[in-house]
């Protein structure tokens, strides 16, 4: 476990160091042009707090211009049809399923994806829990967790309800709302309780 | 996917005319459904009109006191948006029974009407499928037809429109506004907003090509206890089998519309009718002319249970 975990750190590292050749201007692939073909677009986002202009066929998901063109890693692709929610980055201070929107949707916009939350040597308090929880085991839906998660806690606090909400007006932390919030994060190795665990203690709730 | 044009539409009347202008040209608003299929090549639109910045994002009371809900309102924002919540919780509700907190920030009012069926065959697109392909037949009649319709269905489709929200706008007799691309406004009833497959299984809604969703409209509000019922395979994150939305009122009377079992959202006059008759008088009356599969037969029953256990809930809260 310890030792894949090192090897993810160092993965991480690595994608946050190409990050930071800021602004990266990426080459889009070479994508067979059918119909005509589509046009390139320019595209400029805020990835991570730092400026990158694109070029990109309007096909380009937000999930592959991450991955692909940036070269940002850590979010991952599960399913690539918002049902498993690896692919979760905020955008704009919200948490989105990257495979379900376009780039060229979100020109001009933030987006913030695990490697922008913190960094090996200076991790976000929520990347910190899972590792104190064991919030996860292979990994693979960790980052989609990560992001959610951190996006989850603000929802709570900006009193923006969900379907465990027993009173639609009064918003409040509990395992339930965690849970039912968390839904659209499937993990595979099933680390649900360990990863309601690193929310609690992150969020600075008493461990039940 | 197939390959496309890609326009940001800057006001509403282009972008109606430009949907109707430009050969197999669609609005994209969340893009959670329809990047979806375009995925699977289910659709392939040759242009895309990005509806997202055209200041239909509003929320905003009516003279007659009633609510207006921008086309491009996500479903995060509607159902935390404070008068929805105190006045139309039921709407509220049902949103938020509907898939994740991913989705529903992207997820828009518009988009949600005008999602399509979850029939699996309708997905795969190695099956015959008539709302896919016209003509081409239907996979689901002699296959696994156990999330399907049992109302409002024909020979050619028995597809179950998937929507949770839409079941709501439904009990509060909404209206979806529009602008054709001629730059006429007209208000569609949401009970024929929707159309029922007979022959035609592939229109699905009353638009007309270019016509664009600006907002929809709710009447004053329904007072009572506002009420949405989902039964689904798992308990979160996943489509309905059956649900019931309802309205029970301080004088025994209630409304209902179910969402799971009709090609559309589903409501019936008479179903109101019998609610002061209970929940087995209020389900024969909702699934008059049902019709069913060895497969989906179960969806009556269910129907009957989740209204009993609606008014168990009201009994126990009076
Ligand atoms: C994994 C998963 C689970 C889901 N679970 C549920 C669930 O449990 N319950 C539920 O109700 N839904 C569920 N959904 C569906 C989801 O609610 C819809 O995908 C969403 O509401 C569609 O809205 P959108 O804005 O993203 O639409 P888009 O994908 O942008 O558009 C959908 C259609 O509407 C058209 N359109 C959009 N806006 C307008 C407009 N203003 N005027 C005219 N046409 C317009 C588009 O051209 C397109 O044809 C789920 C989806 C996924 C992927
Ligand atoms: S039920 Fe309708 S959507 Fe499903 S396969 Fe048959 S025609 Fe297609
Ligand atoms: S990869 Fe986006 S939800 Fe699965
Ligand atoms: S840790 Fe393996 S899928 Fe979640």
């Amino acid at each position: 476990m310890s030792s894949n975990h090192l090897t993810r750190r160092g993965l991480l590292q690595g994608s946050a160091a190409l990050a930071a050749a800021s602004p990266v201007v990426a080459q889009a692939a070479a994508i067979p042009k059918r119909n005509g073909g589509s046009a390139m677009i320019p595209v400029e986002l805020t990835v991570n707090g730092r400026e990158v202009h694109l070029q990109l066929d309007p096909r380009t998901s937000l999930l592959d211009t991450l991955r692909e063109h940036l070269h940002l890693t850590g979010t991952k692709k599960g399913c690539d049809h918002g049902q498993c929610g690896a692919c979760t980055v905020i955008v704009e201070g919200r948490r989105i399923n990257s495979c379900l929107t376009l780039a060229v949707m979100h020109d001009g916009e933030r987006v913030t994806t695990i490697e922008g939350l913190g960094t090996p040597d200076k991790l976000h308090p929520m990347q910190k829990a899972f590792i104190v929880h064991d919030g996860y085991q292979c990994g693979y839906c960790t980052p989609g967790q990560i992001c959610s998660a951190v996006a989850v806690l603000d929802e709570i606090k900006a009193g923006i309800p969900s379907h465990a909400t027993a009173e639609l007006d009064d918003v409040a932390f509990s395992d339930a709302e965690l849970r039912e919030r968390m839904s659209g994060n499937i993990c595979r190795c099933a680390a649900y309780p360990n990863i309601i665990a690193a929310m609690r203690d992150a969020a600075g709730e008493k461990v039940a | 996917m197939k390959a496309f044009t890609y326009e940001r539409a800057s006001t509403v009347e282009a972008a109606a005319k430009a949907a109707a202008s430009v050969q197999g040209a669609r609005f994209i608003a969340g893009g959670t459904n329809l990047l979806d299929l375009m995925k699977l090549q289910i659709e392939t639109p040759t242009h895309l009109i990005d509806v997202n910045h055209l200041g239909l994002d509003r929320i905003e009371k009516t003279a007659n006191g009633g609510l207006k809900i921008g086309a491009l309102v996500r479903n995060t924002d509607l159902a935390a948006d404070k008068s929805v919540r105190q006045d139309y919780a039921v709407l509220s509700r049902a949103l938020l029974a509907g898939a994740s907190g991913q989705l529903r920030n992207k997820a828009t009012t518009g988009g949600n009407l005008l999602q399509r069926t979850r029939c699996p065959y309708f997905y795969d697109t190695r099956m015959p499928c008539n709302k896919r392909k016209a003509g081409s037949g239907c996979g689901a009649m002699q296959g696994m037809s156990r999330s399907l319709a049992i109302l409002g269905v024909s020979d050619a489709c028995i597809a179950q429109h998937p929507s949770d929200m839409a079941v709501a706008m439904r009990l509060l007799d909404a209206q979806v506004d529009t602008m054709g691309a001629d730059g006429a406004a007209r208000a569609i009833p949401i009970a024929d907003f929707h159309l029922l497959p007979g022959d035609t299984p592939h229109r699905e809604s009353a638009l007309k090509p270019g016509e664009i969703i600006t907002s929809v409209t709710l009447p004053k509000p329904v007072g009572g206890a506002h009420v949405y019922r989902k039964v689904r395979d798992r308990a979160s994150y996943a489509f309905a089998l059956v649900s019931v939305a309802a309205v029970f009122g301080k004088d025994g009377g209630a409304r209902f519309a179910f969402g799971g079992i009709g090609a559309k959202p589903w409501r019936v006059e008479a179903a109101d009718d019998a609610a002061k008759s209970g929940a087995k008088a209020v389900a024969e009356a909702a699934l008059a002319g049902a019709r069913t599969t060895h497969h989906n037969d179960f969806k009556k029953t269910l129907v009957e249970r989740t209204l009993a256990s609606l008014y168990r809930q009201q009994e126990a809260r009076a």
